[in-house]
């Protein structure tokens, strides 16, 4: 093992030294093409940070960089306060955990896990004592002699997560490790992924391009757009005060309505106009000084379109998406679509005229043209 | 009875005609070998020897002449063995390593040295053969054993290296991330990893070498001098060694002795050999 990771498991529970990463004005090059350029990070020890992003967007080649895996063009990379930039993989106190599970194919579970340590040169009762300690976390003691061949897709990803963790890491990569599953194994493993960084507590860092694994697991969630960093936050901060454009559209599904229009200065402060629609702003939280009269994008979550007999507003349903837990319903307000999340077993059909609500306090406005929140 | 049947009729009936036709030179090799000289010169090609005899057989393996030396194909069995074997092994190791290294490790230049290696798949052996005999005298290995192997591991390198490549290419490159992250190194990863993973392609590989090499008469008529000249040159030297009348069964036993290894290769591993092509096209 490397010398960042000194301490040994004791308990029953393993408990690795979880070491932070610090990434400074990284640069990553394919060929002429500049994939990532000037990144700064910081992953703090014990995180569970998850990068976001549409696909293209750098955050798997983010992680490759981090892992060793990829040459990076400028920057620097800390794992555990020691500069990482040109080490080996092996040498980086690392573990990994790929979509596509990379099993070794000739080898039983078992030799799966132990390579890493085997060739490490471990003494065997330690290899022993800690490939059983993480096969009990992870409940894989009856699958240790199988091969990956004979396992089921959630059964090698859990191997997968296995040969990560019995390598004692201070960082544990994870590259859209829950892809390759069905709907429900995923829940399931995404859950198991929770509970596992709660009980060892070390740093974990996760690429995702789904925003519910995003959103159930992060400590923080970083999303990026095309090798830079839109906005850095807990899941409540992103969702809720999303920093630009992108953001608010990534997050949320369905996604957050947006209508362009105008915003204007009356006596008791600021109010949204646009054609058929205007809203009172006074309760809006500026990100800096309320500017006035610009033209300006509101956007707002459908789950804050309320609908209603006591709405300030009408509509006319243009489509009902029921989805078991709730139902989305598409509204016609004059010229604007809205959709809309109404969760009680209200019965709505095409063509209905409705009243509905916005809520003023929690929608979100951007500058047109700039894109970012005002 | 529908079109489909009839169809059906007419393919099996063109196979049959096709397997007698490429059977017959077989079975007339066969009768020919076990009948006496006298027999033969009855010319009834196509029938049964009257009498059983393996004397033919026996003459050609131990006792037919080559020139003046008359020591049967034998020991141009023996030459080949010594030849095929490690010019089975090596060129498979090297292609393989050469795949791996090409595929995962994609040093500077990889791509111009393999369209290099390529490039040398298509330019005829005889164009070379001039110039490779200067080289292999030069460096002291001309008519010699290690010399002979030294240029089928020449020329078996492009196909070598192009199977290990293409099949090592639909490995998923996350199988060697994960090996580097656990530590494996260049050789580690190849031996424990790679290699044990290459079962089908190492045994098509291997088919591919053994009748490539066995059937080879050029390169080891050129190359591997007196002593260790293959049994398809001692096989030549056999059938037009005539010293009185024309041993026509002595000449089929000889040259069926000659086919039998590529033959045995095919017949053992001819379900190795399709479900080799068969998973790289799936993979690949």
């Amino acid at each position: 093992m490397s010398a960042s990771n000194p301490v040994e498991w004791t308990a029953l529970a393993p408990v690795a030294a979880a070491a932070g990463v610090a990434v400074r004005d990284l640069a990553i090059r394919f060929g002429a093409n500049e994939v990532i350029r000037g990144l700064n990070l910081d992953v703090a020890e014990g995180e569970f940070l998850v990068l976001l992003g549409p696909s293209g967007c750098g955050k798997s080649t983010l992680l490759h960089s981090i892992a060793g895996l990829i040459d990076v063009a400028a920057g620097r990379i800390e794992i555990g306060g020691r500069d990482m930039t040109e080490a080996d993989p092996s040498e980086r106190g690392i573990g990994m955990v790929f979509q596509n599970y990379a099993l070794y194919p000739t080898m039983t579970v078992e030799r799966n896990m132990s390579f890493g340590l085997r060739v490490a040169g471990l003494p065997r009762a330690e290899i022993e004592a800690r490939v059983k300690r993480t096969a009990a976390l992870l409940q894989l003691q009856p699958l240790l002699q199988r091969k990956p061949a004979q396992l089921s897709g959630g059964q090698r990803q859990r191997v997968a997560i296995g040969r990560a963790l019995v390598r004692e890491a201070g960082v544990f990569l994870f590259d859209e490790p829950l892809s390759n599953l069905d709907a429900k194994l995923r829940s399931e493993l995404r859950r198991e992924l929770k509970l596992l960084h709660q009980r060892l507590g070390s740093t974990m860092v996760y690429v995702t391009h789904d925003q519910v694994e995003a959103m159930t697991l992060a400590t923080r969630i970083v999303v990026m757009r095309a090798g830079l960093i839109q906005q850095v936050g807990t899941p409540h901060e992103v969702y809720e005060r999303p920093c630009n454009r992108f953001v608010a559209g990534f997050l949320g599904a369905p996604g957050m309505n947006f209508i362009n229009g105008r915003l204007s200065m009356l006596s008791g402060g600021t109010v949204f106009d646009a054609p058929g629609l205007s809203v009172d702003l006074h309760a809006y939280a500026f990100a800096g000084r309320a500017p006035t009269d610009q033209p300006v994008v509101l956007g707002i979550r459908p789950e804050h379109v309320q609908i209603g007999p006591a709405g300030e507003r009408e509509a006319t349903v243009q489509l009902v998406e029921p989805m078991g837990a709730h139902q989305v319903v598409w509204l016609s307000h004059g010229p604007h679509t809205l959709a809309a999340v109404v969760h009680d077993a209200q019965v709505l059909s095409m063509g209905q005229s409705v009243r509905f609500s916005i809520d003023r306090s929690r929608v979100s406005l951007f500058d047109l043209a700039s894109e970012q929140r005002l | 009875m529908k079109p489909r049947h009839v169809g059906r009729i007419g393919v099996y009936t063109f196979l049959a005609f096709a397997a007698l036709f490429f059977l017959a030179p077989l079975y007339i090799m066969v009768v020919t070998s076990l009948k006496s000289m006298d027999e033969i010169r009855l010319g009834q090609l196509f029938a049964l020897p009257q009498h059983f005899n393996l004397d033919a057989w026996r003459t050609a393996w131990s006792e037919a002449c080559t020139g003046v030396d008359c020591g049967g194909v034998r020991v141009g069995f023996w030459n080949s063995v010594a030849i095929v074997v490690p010019s089975t092994v090596l060129p498979i190791g090297i292609g393989a390593l050469n795949g791996y290294a090409l595929s995962f490790w994609k040093p500077r230049g990889a791509d111009a040295l393999f369209a290099v290696l390529m490039l040398g798949a298509f330019i005829p052996v005889q164009v070379m053969i001039y110039p490779l005999v200067k080289v292999v005298a030069a460096i002291g290995l001309f008519s010699s054993l290690p010399g002979i192997v030294l240029v089928h591991i020449v020329f078996s390198m492009p196909v070598m290296t192009l199977l290990f490549r293409n099949y090592y290419a639909a490995v998923p490159a996350e199988l060697f991330k994960a090996a580097r992250i656990d530590g494996g190194g260049f050789w580690r990863i190849f031996v424990q990893l790679m290699l044990p993973m290459s079962t089908p392609m190492l045994i098509v590989a291997a088919i591919m070498q053994i009748t490539g090499v066995w059937n080879d008469y050029v390169l080891g008529l050129v190359f591997a001098g007196r002593d260790n000249l293959p049994m398809t040159v001692q096989l030549n030297n056999v059938i037009n060694t005539t010293t009185g009348e024309r041993l026509y069964n002595v000449n089929m036993a000889a040259t069926i002795l000659t086919s039998m290894v590529p033959l045995a290769v095919y017949f053992v591993s001819g379900r190795w050999f399709v479900r080799g092509i068969a998973a790289g096209a799936v993979k690949g």
